[in-house]
């Protein structure tokens, strides 16, 4: 894994070099390069769990950006309008994510989704405790960012 | 090119009135905070990226890649130490509150929260106060 992604920058740095051309887009044009030969040179031996997790994390940054989004112009039609149109609450949220390093990323990634803010981890790290603007139906939300956000989240750091 | 710039800056800065307008208009600290996080973190990234395409250059563009990095780590930190601090201290909830499964968590003393179980047969009302 870790070795597999320093080859890829190794090709990247390669490519940047005999092009001789150090630009934003020619850097990411080399490295998805370079993630091609390596996937063609390793997809019959050794593990291909790089070669996945690569699509997965471009996709659910995809997906987490148009979700903010969304999310803001949401938020920004319903403060120009007269009318309140919130609903807002504290949600008891259970963990699916155990050690900190992970909480850490799923707070942080459900705080900057706006509507919702993390208030704060249970001490013992099972609980996370949410405001959420938009709240219809509790066990709907806590479904929803468990299906959306965590599963996909863990399956990319484990 | 020109454009795009000019509509991303546009949109950034839109992003950081709307937040702007919500800080008066919200009815409550929470409502406040969440709005003003998000929006102006959205907007400054809009700016931001607006900047990187004018000046197209990779040191610039480095720059704008390490400011949105580390303006996505650190400003939902803040949010959740200011939250987390209006909370303890007693700032009160907005009327139209349906929901707060917080109340009571709280260990007064030690400041140690309990997650008490998985139980959801036990809602709390519709609260006013804390």
């Amino acid at each position: 894994m870790i070795r597999q992604f320093m080859l890829n920058l190794m090709l990247t740095f390669v490519w940047v070099a005999l092009t001789g051309d150090l630009s934003f887009v020619n850097f990411w044009f080399g490295f998805a390069l370079g993630f091609f030969i390596l996937y063609i040179k390793e997809k019959n031996d050794g593990d291909v769990r790089y070669f996945v997790r690569v699509p997965k994390i471009i996709g659910f940054l995809l997906y987490f950006f148009y979700e903010m989004i969304k999310a803001n112009l949401q938020v920004a039609y319903d403060l120009i309008t007269p009318k309140f149109f919130m609903k807002p609450g504290i949600v008891k949220y259970p963990l699916s994510a155990r050690n900190e390093f992970e909480i850490t990323m799923l707070s942080n990634i459900i705080s900057l989704t706006p509507g919702t803010l993390i208030l704060d981890v249970s001490a013992d790290n099972t609980v996370l405790y949410i405001h959420v603007m938009y709240l219809k139906d509790r066990d709907k939300f806590v479904r929803r960012t468990k299906e959306k956000i965590e599963n996909r989240l863990l399956e990319i750091l484990r | 090119m020109d454009i795009i710039i000019m509509a991303m800056t546009s949109i950034g800065t839109l992003f950081i009135l709307i937040a702007a307008v919500g800080l008066i208009r919200m009815p409550d600290f929470f409502l406040r905070l969440s709005v003003t996080i998000k929006a102006a973190t959205l907007g400054l990234g809009f700016i931001m990226g607006g900047t990187a395409l004018y000046f197209l250059e990779f040191s610039v563009t480095a720059k704008v890649t390490a400011i949105i990095f580390f303006l996505l780590i650190t400003a939902p930190v803040s949010g959740h130490m200011i939250g987390r601090t209006a909370y303890f201290t007693g700032m009160k909830l907005w009327k139209g509150t349906i929901l707060d499964e917080l109340k009571g968590k709280y260990d007064r003393k030690t400041h140690s929260l309990t997650s008490d179980g998985d139980d959801p047969s036990e809602r709390t009302p519709p609260v006013d106060e804390l």
